[in-house]
């Protein structure tokens, strides 16, 4: 990659970063937390980008992001109230600029005329319909104070500001050394609005002008709501440099401009659209110092973008490449299973009874265990991210459904492994759509059930004994089982007669060709079923549940492993091998007794349980580890649910254990092994295999039918 | 046989000569990654009869290639002193489950002869060429031939 790639690669990083503050920030302004520092941060972010998109000649991003800055400077200078209608356009521009920046970064297409309609939009809603960034400077004309030269911004929010005056005369030491004043006023004016006095009464005339010498001086007054030390920061690098003096003054006493302030000062939050290359060319004539003096005034100029601020922002954290935090994973995952082996060579060899070999085996062992817990944390993300892309996929499938939906969104800190996180996007996407879409009634149809116009759906994360449970809730009208079933029966899914229970209809929703959507309209025709979603979450290592009340609305639940890296397993025995059946598809074990298993044609037993009857699957017969069945009374069966609610019973030997293992690759060094999922390493240093049982119940009951299946149960 | 010529300018290579049966084997001690005694192994479902199962090295599922089976040879029957010699392929690695280590030897990749025409199946698909070593026949094995077919696949 060459390093421009890489900068702009970094440039499209910072980008989802402030794009998510934009939308956690305006969410919470809808929510009525129009507070100073979050309307701050809003602009920030859209600012950011805005000036990234400059530096890199994205036209339309800059363009749009313009307005929508312009926008969000009215409701931070107090010109705009943050009214519901204003929001509404505004989360609609940031989906538009996420857009935006994902066109910029992938290419493809992009429609002009949605970002239009939204610069109209918003210009509309500000007093300046000034869409265009090419005529910056006709806003303030659009403002009332802006005879004063000054917005009123200290009235409005006084009494966090403080004011303080900054005297800066640099020596000459501070040129030679590199630094600049432009780029101080610049770092102090993203502290609040700035006004910066330039005093010229020192320079000489032009034959006694020594180049190299420092003549100019600056006053500035800046208000902040930041402290003291903030303000001195700015200044540390050239600190001995200059002659400093920061005053903070009391912010009783306010603020009148002078004739000449007036006259020098430029206002703080306007932005041109290139003023890298205007001030360029009207600085290339003057000396050195004096540039800097030009160029100072123009403080919020958006050329040291997402640099400086993330800087201050992003204060602890490091970029890391995934590869290494894998590799420290693996590594970590070698030290577990090290760890087990060793406490079980020490046991063998007898040397249990010496206490101060098993207190240190045991101090070991929780070494370790922490050690794992921090690694895996390391992999561990909020899930935020997810839950702010969903706040958007419910505004757009509102506004194609023309129902008015609001989403709460709960535990959003809720840490999950990162593939986990990624793997979760669709189907939960399709999960929401589905809530928004089937679930929620129409305003009308919920005003007359006596509920409020505006739907509400929940989502929410929360740790429950080491998984994570994602719930998906809405306040509709539930499930229709009476339709639900009859849909089943005219696809084919169940016998015409079949009598389901209530848990067994709703279960209905999960087979694969099952989709209440009579209509496929463009939100649910997607060509992803609840089947799909459900294989999705199956594939990682979690469950999904249903539950449902009639005209109150309806709960998915989604259990989560936190990691994939490590599973929680039955070890089981099996014809002399050492297996591990994965804990999350083991419904119930049970000991067969005699009477209870039968058998079906010539090559197939079922077993009877409670009433039903359930396939019994011999798991060594069916992995070829020995060539007859065993006799089912001499081991022990697993029930089991694969995807589509099948029900099996597997039998093994014995169980032997219940233990988390650590997930080994069989594919990286062999190959796929049909009904084998993976492999682990257990205490005793050998490798033992980890059953797919989906693939093992496929293979054995071949084709049968689901419904079938699902019924047996 | 552009694998051959193409090591003909090389120079002189190191070989690790191994013995099945009665007859001796080598493979380019550049693909060897260590070699180590012979640990029960786990079985794999319905894998080919020469691949013995898998073993852990150092946390590394380790597939092990009886390469006595796979010549065609009866199957070994492992001991303690049966050995396994850890091998490269590409991205891929796996134990070679043999008789006995005998030797390292320095051999001009030019004294490198075809494989005479002889009617195994086995000896045609494994073997890249022979040469001889005072009064042995030494025969260079094709790696990433000895693997079963569903590796390469997975790959």
């Amino acid at each position: 990659m060459d390093p421009m790639q890489a900068i702009r690669e970094t440039f499209f990083q910072e980008c989802e970063e402030q794009l998510g503050e934009l939308e956690t920030g305006l969410l919470s302004m809808q929510e009525g937390a129009a507070d100073d520092e979050t309307v701050n941060a809003v602009f920030r972010a859209v600012h950011s980008i805005k000036g990234g998109a400059g530096a890199f000649k994205l036209d339309r991003l800059v363009k749009f992001a313009h307005v929508f800055e312009t926008t969000l400077d009215k409701i931070r200078t107090g010109l705009l109230a943050p009214a519901p209608a204003l929001m509404k356009t505004m989360l609609r521009a940031a989906d538009v600029l996420a857009d935006l920046v994902a066109f910029s970064r992938e290419g493809g297409t992009f429609d002009d005329s949605r970002s239009n309609e939204l610069i109209a939009e918003l210009s509309g809603h500000s007093e300046a319909p000034q869409a265009e960034p090419q005529a910056p400077e006709e806003e303030p004309e659009a403002n009332p104070f802006a005879a004063l030269g000054w917005e009123p911004v200290t009235l409005e929010i006084g009494s966090e500001l403080k004011e303080y005056v900054i005297g800066f005369r640099p020596k000459p030491e501070l040129y030679a050394k590199g630094n600049e004043t432009t780029r101080l006023m610049r770092e102090l004016s993203r502290l609040g609005s700035l006004k910066v006095h330039c005093e010229i009464a020192d320079v000489p005339l032009l034959a006694n002008l020594e180049p190299e010498q420092s003549y100019l001086s600056w006053r500035a007054t800046l208000h902040s709501d930041q402290d003291l030390a903030a303000v001195q920061a700015v200044f540390e690098f050239v600190d001995g440099d200059c002659h400093l003096d920061i005053e903070a003054v009391d912010t009783a006493h306010l603020h009148e401009p002078s004739a000449l302030e007036t006259a020098l000062e430029i206002e703080a939050e306007e932005s041109a659209p290139d003023p890298l290359i205007e001030t360029k060319a009207a600085l290339s004539e003057m000396p050195e110092p004096a540039k800097a003096a030009a160029s100072a005034p123009e403080s919020r100029a958006p050329r040291e973008p997402a640099k400086a601020e993330a800087g201050a922002a992003t204060q602890n954290t490091i970029r890391v490449d995934l590869d290494r935090v894998d590799r420290l994973i693996n590594l970590v995952g070698e030290l577990v299973i090290n760890q087990a082996m060793l406490t079980q060579r020490v046991l063998e060899a007898g040397a249990v009874k010496n206490a101060s070999i098993s207190t240190g085996l045991e101090d070991l062992e929780h070494l370790t265990r922490d050690i794992q817990e921090s690694v895996m944390a390391i992999r561990a993300q909020p899930v935020r991210p997810l839950f702010q892309r969903m706040s958007r996929i419910v505004r757009e499938i509102a506004d194609a459904t023309g129902k008015n939906v609001r989403l709460k969104t709960e535990g959003e800190g809720a840490e999950v492994d990162r593939t986990v996180i990624e793997r979760l996007a669709d189907p939960l996407t399709h999960m929401i759509r589905n809530a928004v879409d089937h679930g929620l009634e129409r305003p009308e149809a919920r005003i007359a059930a006596g509920k409020p116009p505006q739907g509400e759906v929940r989502l929410s994360a929360a740790h429950r004994s080491g998984r994570v449970v994602i719930e998906i809730a809405d306040d509709g009208r539930g499930i229709d089982r009476p339709k639900v079933k009859a849909i089943a029966i005219k696809k084919g899914l169940i016998a015409a007669d079949a009598q389901l229970s209530d848990v067994e209809i709703d279960n209905l929703l999960f087979l694969p060709g099952f989709s209440t959507a009579e209509t496929v309209s463009n939100i649910s025709g997607r060509g992803v079923g609840m089947d799909v979603v459900k294989r999705s979450i199956q594939a990682l290592g979690g469950r999904i549940s249903i539950t449902t009340r009639v005209g109150h609305g309806s709960t998915f639940s989604l259990s989560l492993p936190l990691t994939l890296a490590v599973l929680d397993g039955m070890v089981v025995k099996v014809a002399d091998q050492t297996l591990v059946v994965p804990l999350n598809a083991i419904l119930e074990t049970m000991k067969p007794k005699s009477g209870e298993v039968y058998g079906l044609g010539p090559d197939s037993q079922v077993i009877g349980i409670r009433g039903g009857f359930t396939p019994l699957i011999d798991v060594g017969y069916e992995l070829g580890f020995r060539a007859h069945r065993a006799d089912p009374m001499s081991g022990v069966t697993l029930l089991i649910e694969t995807e589509g609610g099948l029900r099996s019973a597997l039998m093994v030997d014995a169980i032997q254990d219940q233990r988390q293992v650590v997930i080994k690759s069989l594919e990286a060094n062999y190959g796929h092994v049909d009904g084998i999922a993976a492999a682990t390493i257990l205490g005793d240093g050998r490798i033992a295999l980890i059953l797919d049982t989906d693939a093992v119940v496929h293979r054995s009951s071949g084709r049968s039918a689901p419904s079938e299946m699902l019924l047996a149960g | 046989m552009a694998e051959i010529e193409s090591r003909a300018n090389a120079g002189a290579r190191e070989y690790i000569t191994f013995r099945i049966g009665s007859q001796y084997y080598c493979v380019d001690i550049m693909s060897v990654r260590e070699i180590r005694g012979w640990t029960p192994a786990t079985t794999l479902p319905r894998a080919p009869g020469y691949v013995r199962g898998v073993i852990n090295l150092r946390g590394v599922v380790l597939p092990i290639i009886d390469l006595a089976d796979r010549l065609g040879f009866a199957p070994t029957e492992p001991t303690a002193r049966h050995v396994i010699i850890v091998a490269q392929t590409g991205k891929q690695v796996v134990g070679l489950l043999v008789d006995a280590v005998s030797d390292i030897i320095d051999m001009p990749a030019d004294k490198l002869q075809p494989t005479p025409d002889v009617g195994s199946e086995a000896a045609r698909a494994f073997v890249i060429g022979v040469m001889a070593i005072e009064d042995r026949m030494i025969s260079l094995i094709a790696l990433e031939s000895v693997m079963p077919t569903q590796i390469g696949e997975a790959a």
